[in-house]
């Protein structure tokens, strides 16, 4: 990767947390509801995955959604705008945290259905297998989508119909509050690939740059074999499952021992070790992420809340 | 004029919409080389190949979400649903998927597909292949569900259905397939969301679609016979519901019998009584009455499975109720 690039990806990974740290206190004033999910944690995986597509390429992820909104270019404006819920977000507010898209940059949703996304990624790549296109599909789930027969239907047709999709699976350790190991039957998720004969890999997923290159190997697979891979990316979250999570689940040891290994922290580090930016820049970027991020929430706050005549628009499309 | 089946009615609207538009394709499990549970697709395998005529896995949930997935990158597919039972399998893409996608994102993408499904019972299937689940899917918004009665219907709207931008679910009866009727000769489409008065009367309004519309049809000759003249209203598509011609058949007949092939409990004939009583109470000379599905599963046996679905004879004699 190039410096600008390494910064750049620095910029995003800052960006998310923050972001999401803004978020968490506007849902705790009441002004965001239902359930958000926040990234915080895992920002290392979909910025070093999203940073290896291209831009032709299609990407669907579940509900923790507001990193690969902002890894796949939907500026921080209009994702606080969708979290606030109103008219200036991607889905005019109707969506909300679980449900951000923006179809201009590929960025595909944003779904709250536990695995019910795997097939309809399957069913991008029908489409563009259909229609000759030469992109990818990049579909991202949980380690909990792997227990529900969407996720081995999906698995099953991409690989007997050729579908140019790249399965990741963020293994953040526990399917809401259920660990792993006591969910699934084998706790390395990419054997489950195995069973479908589909090639697999398996990556450390607080590593950005270890990330990018296990895409990027991938997807390159993925593109010139015209089939299926299924790459497990291991990760943790710092957060609960959702806001108003007890996390009695887990031990705060646990949890302090993933957040030595932060990504951003791991990714300032190495920057600095191969100096490819001083203290001074990343500061510098940090100072940029804090303006951006209360910009946005500036902006979100004075946005117009949908006009009442949004709740009978779209509906239908005819 | 041609006389054609039910079943080459589907297979022309098919046909000619692939013809039309390359985005059209269909997927489901055997419609390919097996040539279609019910052979609607009978040769459209060879005529247009394994592309554009998938055979599936038995795997409902990789049908609807995958296209729904193809629906949304602006391809046209039509998935099947060998019975509409199996709908069950794939009620997530149905419901919170195919009827919410449109809305939840802004309107950002279209989702252009249908999915044809074979729904119905009297073919001694058995409890789990024979529902007729068709207000269940009609409860939402987002989805549309088209039920047609008549061959002429069946083409024009299945054609309608497969340009339509909308998800449209296309309930199919398996005891109609071979049901003859006069089909227009060349190219024509039926708007959906119109009901239609199939028969005109003036004692009784009969409200019925699909299956309820063939044996309404039989009643009614036989009330003729006695003098008695019925007004047959075919809803034909149950979401949106199109309720003008049914309120203006009523005000003039002042009786109304509704007939459906699907439990009587919440169903297709609790929404349209409902709305009847809501909209034009003032006309009302007599309690409707609901003609159905006695509240049991389907049983195997033929006399029996027959004592639980609705019959001409069960019609009539509701007719001669509302006019006591």
């Amino acid at each position: 990767m190039k410096k600008e690039q390494q910064l750049d990806l620095y910029y995003q990974m800052v960006l998310i947390r923050r972001l999401e740290e803004r978020g968490a206190e506007l849902y705790q004033a009441g002004k965001i509801g239902g359930f958000m999910h926040l990234y915080i944690g895992q920002e290392a995986v979909s910025t070093g995955l999203i940073a290896a597509r291209e831009e032709r390429d299609r990407v669907i992820t579940a509900y923790r959604d507001h990193g690969v909104a902002v890894n796949c270019g939907i500026s921080a404006n209009e994702v606080m705008a969708e979290l606030l819920g109103k008219a200036t977000g991607m889905s005019k507010g109707k969506g909300g945290s679980m449900h951000m898209a923006d179809v201009s940059k590929n960025m595909w949703g944003g779904h709250a259905i536990v695995g019910g996304h795997l097939p309809i990624a399957s069913g991008f790549a029908i489409g563009d297998q259909y229609a000759g296109n030469d992109n990818i599909t990049i579909c991202m789930f949980g380690d909990g989508a792997t227990n529900i027969g969407y996720f081995h239907e999906a698995l099953n047709i991409s690989k007997i119909w050729n579908l140019r999709v790249l399965w990741v699976c963020e293994n953040n350790q526990y399917g809401m509050g259920t660990a792993v190991d006591r969910a699934s039957a084998v706790t390395e998720i990419r054997q489950k690939a195995e069973g479908y004969g589909m090639k697999n890999g398996q990556v450390d997923g607080m590593d950005v740059t270890k990330v990018y290159e296990a895409a990027a190997e991938a997807m390159k697979y993925v593109r010139e074999s015209s089939q299926p891979y299924l790459l497990e990316i291991d990760t943790y979250r710092f957060r609960g499952h959702s806001m108003g999570d007890p996390e009695r689940y887990r031990k705060q040891e646990e949890v302090k021992k993933w957040q030595e290994n932060d990504p951003i922290g791991i990714f300032n580090k190495q920057l600095l070790d191969k100096k490819v930016a001083t203290k001074k820049v990343l500061d510098e970027i940090e100072a940029r992420v804090e303006e951006e991020v209360a910009k946005a929430v500036e902006f979100a706050e004075a946005s117009p809340e949908p006009a009442m005549e949004e709740l009978f628009t779209d509906i239908y499309a005819d | 004029m041609a006389k054609i089946t039910m079943r080459e009615a589907i297979s022309q609207a098919l046909m000619e919409e692939m013809d039309r538009d390359p985005k059209v394709f269909i997927m489901g499990e055997e419609v390919g080389v097996w040539g279609g549970t019910y052979a609607v697709t009978k040769g459209f395998y060879d005529k247009y190949g394994a592309a554009r005529v998938k055979d599936t896995p038995i795997a409902e949930n990789a049908i609807i979400g995958g296209a729904i997935g193809a629906a949304m990158v602006g391809q046209r597919p039509i998935a099947e649903l060998m019975t509409i039972n199996f709908g069950f399998s794939a009620m997530d893409y149905i419901v919170n998927q195919a009827s919410k996608l449109h809305y939840m994102f802004g309107g950002q993408f279209t989702l252009p597909m249908v999915i044809r499904a074979v729904g119905g019972g009297g073919r001694q299937l058995g409890a789990t292949h024979s529902q007729t689940p068709d207000a269940i899917f009609a409860h939402f918004p987002g989805l549309k569900v088209v039920s047609p009665g008549t061959p002429e219907d069946a083409k024009g709207l299945l054609k309608s259905a497969i340009r339509s931008n909308d998800p449209i679910l296309f309930i199919e009866h398996a005891t109609m397939y071979q049901v003859r009727g006069e089909v227009p000769e060349g190219e024509y489409t039926i708007p959906i969301g119109k009901s239609k008065i199939q028969r005109a009367g003036k004692d009784v309004t009969i409200v019925t679609y699909c299956k309820g519309l063939e044996l309404s049809m039989k009643a009614a000759d036989e009330l003729s016979k006695q003098g008695i003249e019925v007004e047959v209203v075919d809803l034909r598509t149950l979401r949106p519901l199109d309720m003008e011609p049914v309120i203006e058949s009523f005000k003039k007949t002042n009786r109304a019998v509704v007939v459906e092939e699907g439990w009587k409990s919440y169903g297709v004939g609790s929404e349209i009584v409902s709305r009847i009583y809501e909209e034009a109470f003032d006309y009302v000379d007599a309690p409707i009455i609901r003609v159905a599905q006695k509240e049991v599963p389907l049983p195997y046996n033929r006399t029996l499975e027959q004592a639980a679905l609705p019959q001409v004879a069960d019609i009539t004699a509701a007719v001669k109720e509302v006019l006591k």
